[in-house]
């Protein structure tokens, strides 16, 4: 039946045929529930009644009168200052197992294993870590720092270091995944010419390989602070927002099955996403602006 | 090479097609097995000593993940003895408020489930079947009244717990506590001379896990005296967290002992787990618990009789032990067999054993016996009484106004807070923290009760 048609309607069949699933998919799990979460913004909906009201702005009148609600940006400065190290370290790591090491891949393993583990078992494994006499104060006492260490949970100038300690530990696998690729797709001709040339290993770095993966840095200093502004595995599970270590998409999370506003929640997430997206695009316009 | 991408393209065409066929064919055939059960069983003629004419399959939704696949799979075959037709399965969830309300927002949410405490009063008849009139089933079951909708009650408690303080009697007999403290200063006192003596840890509130800070609340009733006070009360006042009041009271026993350093010497890294363990070898003092983890802590403790439970401490006349309902059981509005599903309510509460077992309270059920650790204050001045319900009207305010204020008075929040500014992470004082939620109180109550 598909013999009279053209090449091209041919091809326009297929390429539906194909992308039919993947779009259906994309949009029921993504669009939709986004979609969903506009309109709720704008009820007092609480998550389980069949009907609601409509309340038009008042949520996001809510939101940014009442300061409650945007005083807990100041804990993501610690996961933003945070993903600075983390991306230092990662770069670092990924350019010293990029070169000729021994046990290189058992190296990459152990750097990437954080990341694979689940979130809750990472909250549980430093919740032992953080507490008195715990792993971290057992260690300073072995290494003889042992006047170093207090209560890294239950000091409250400390505790959102330690949790974006923590989240750190975690994420830091991913960047360094993401850079050793770029790395690796450099051609191994640039570095030979470089050695002829007389380029010690911090010249390569400096002139071959950060100007060969800037497009991939940038890609991960928008997650890294997306991430920073969304923080809450670590958090959640570990303090649950208490001790001054609130972050906003706990909060978020609070006012929706805590008190059941569901509507209020979706416009703090609808506040949320516009913010990173708001961050995003100022990035971007930056880093254009730059070249 | 045009032969080729033809056939390309029909193939994905069949692709697509045997996926949403097979979709749909799987369902076809699970509809018409259940139809089928459901045929051979009513047809049967019922036997002696088993009802057979109540058959279908149901799904009994949990919380106890640490006996679904133990204890209920015997009740299941204690069931079976007298509703042979009637086929059983059982899902626990881990964390059921959460899980469940998610699940609540399609039509497939089991047959039998607890009622989740969450949903608000008023729209329980659109999730759940009405079990009876309440002027009926009163002379039966007690603790109907917190589910109960235009005269119509739609859940069974599972248990009725009492709540008050769980300590080790040895501890407190080693620290030269010989009686009981009644009153919140005796109390402190007792705390106080538990450190001096350095082998225990007070008072443990286990803060990081959060929920055990909720079981506080439960014990409003103990501190004002009254059974009035919570439900109908507290919705028509302005001074809820007002010095001299009830909540006032209650939370200022847990600041005290917080400054004064008569809790774990660091909260944020608490464990509930380990904490069960630690109340039985003697290495805390006292928990404010319900009485269903009295049962939980014994079974730990090399001597269970170090292990009692006493009133929360109170300056009232009355000493009132608050009786309160535990999750109640109902049948879900879109199951399929609602008659397997009563059955297997009824026989639950009534023939199962676990209100008194497993569960650790009492029997909802008029009449049943009382578990041992309620005889025990038999003869005392200790009263048990369920509190009243809220005046015709007024039903559900409490919870709209604490919803509407973010006051969370069965969430942890404020209770963290409490301990924060107490252990001095917070620069605001125990009457800050007071001002501030009574604040937020008349504002929603004013907005609720217009």
């Amino acid at each position: 039946m598909f013999r009279n048609l053209s090449y091209k309607s041919q091809r326009i069949i297929i390429i539906i045929a194909f992308s039919l699933i993947p779009v259906a998919l994309l949009f029921t799990l993504a669009y939709l529930p986004v979609f969903n979460m506009f309109r709720y913004s704008f009820t007092d909906w609480n998550g389980y009644s069949k009907q609601f009201d409509y309340v038009g702005f008042e949520n996001y009148k809510t939101i940014f009168t009442d300061p409650k609600y945007f005083s807990v940006f100041k804990v993501s400065l610690y996961y933003f200052v945070g993903s600075f190290l983390q991306m230092g370290l990662a770069l670092y790591f990924a350019t010293i197992l990029s070169f000729k090491v021994r046990f290189k891949n058992f190296f990459k393993g152990v750097l990437f294993f954080p990341y694979l583990l689940n979130g809750v078992a990472i909250g549980f494994i430093f919740l032992f870590f953080f507490r008195p006499d715990g792993t971290l104060d057992t260690l300073l006492q072995a290494i003889g720092l042992g006047h170093l260490s207090q209560g890294w949970l239950l000091n409250p100038n400390i505790i959102n270091v330690s949790l974006a300690g923590a989240s750190l530990w975690r994420y830091m696998g991913f960047n360094l995944i993401i850079f050793l690729g770029a790395i690796s797709s450099i051609g191994k001709d640039v570095y030979e010419a470089s050695d002829i040339d007389g380029a010690n290993r911090w010249h390569q770095f400096r002139h071959i390989i950060l100007p060969s993966i800037k497009n991939i840095i940038q890609l991960n200093m928008i997650l890294a602070i997306s991430g920073a502004i969304s923080a809450f595995d670590i958090p959640y599970i570990m303090t649950g927002g208490s001790n001054g270590s609130n972050t906003f998409v706990i909060q978020t999370v609070d006012v929706a099955f805590k008190y059941g506003k569901l509507g209020m929640a979706s416009a703090m997430a609808v506040v949320l996403l516009i913010i990173v997206i708001i961050v995003t695009l100022l990035q971007k316009i930056l880093i254009k602006g730059e070249k | 090479m045009k032969r080729n991408k033809m056939f390309t393209g029909l193939m994905a065409l069949v692709l697509v097609f045997t996926m949403i066929v097979g979709c749909s064919s799987n369902t076809n055939n699970t509809e018409q097995n259940t139809a089928k059960t459901n045929e051979s069983g009513s047809n049967t003629a019922p036997t002696e000593g088993t009802d057979k004419a109540v058959s279908g399959e149901i799904t009994v939704i949990t919380q106890r993940t640490d006996i679904v696949d133990t204890v209920f799979k015997d009740y299941a075959m204690e069931f079976n003895k007298k509703y042979p037709d009637v086929k059983v399965n059982f899902q626990a969830l881990s964390d059921y408020e959460g899980q469940i309300k998610i699940r609540m927002n399609s039509d497939d949410y089991g047959d039998v489930l607890l009622l989740p405490t969450s949903i608000p009063l008023a729209d329980t008849p659109q999730f759940f079947e009405p079990l009876g009139d309440l002027d009926q089933m009163k002379s039966q079951y007690i603790g109907l009244e917190e589910r109960t909708v235009d005269g119509k009650s739609y859940g069974l408690p599972i248990t009725v717990n009492f709540s008050g303080i769980l300590y080790n009697k040895k501890v407190f007999d080693d620290a030269g506590v010989a009686t009981t403290p009644r009153t919140p200063d005796e109390f402190l006192a007792a705390l106080q001379k538990i450190k001096d003596k350095g082998v225990a840890t007070p008072l443990y509130t286990n803060y990081a896990d959060s929920w055990p800070l909720t079981q506080w609340e439960s014990v409003l009733t103990t501190v004002a005296g009254n059974v009035d006070y919570v439900n109908v009360t507290q919705p028509n006042t302005d001074d809820n967290f007002v010095a001299g009041q009830p909540h006032y009271d209650l939370y200022k026993v847990m600041y005290d002992a917080a400054q004064k350093g008569l809790i774990e010497k660091d909260p944020t890294t608490t464990n509930w787990e380990a904490s069960k363990a630690d109340l039985a070898n003697g290495k805390i003092g006292a928990m404010v618990l319900g009485s269903w983890a009295i049962g939980q802590v014994k079974a730990l403790a090399a001597n269970p009789d170090d292990i009692a439970f006493m009133p929360y401490p109170t300056n009232a006349e009355e000493v009132i032990m608050p009786l309160a309902d535990d999750y109640l059981l109902g049948i879900s509005l879109h199951s399929k067999n609602k008659e397997a599903a009563r059955a297997w309510v009824d026989w639950f509460i009534n023939e199962s054993s676990y209100p008194t077992t497993e569960g650790g309270g009492m029997s909802p059920v008029v009449g049943a016996e009382l578990p041992a650790t309620l005889k025990l204050f038999e003869g005392t001045e200790v009263k048990f009484e369920l509190q009243t319900p809220a005046t015709a009207g007024q039903e559900g305010w409490v919870d709209k106004i604490d919803k509407d204020a973010e006051i969370g008075l069965w969430q942890p929040d404020f209770k963290k807070r409490i301990i924060e500014a107490a252990i001095g992470n917070r620069s605001e004082s125990y009457d800050d923290i007071m001002k501030d939620l009574n604040d937020a109180w008349v504002k929603s109550r004013a907005k609720v009760t217009q």
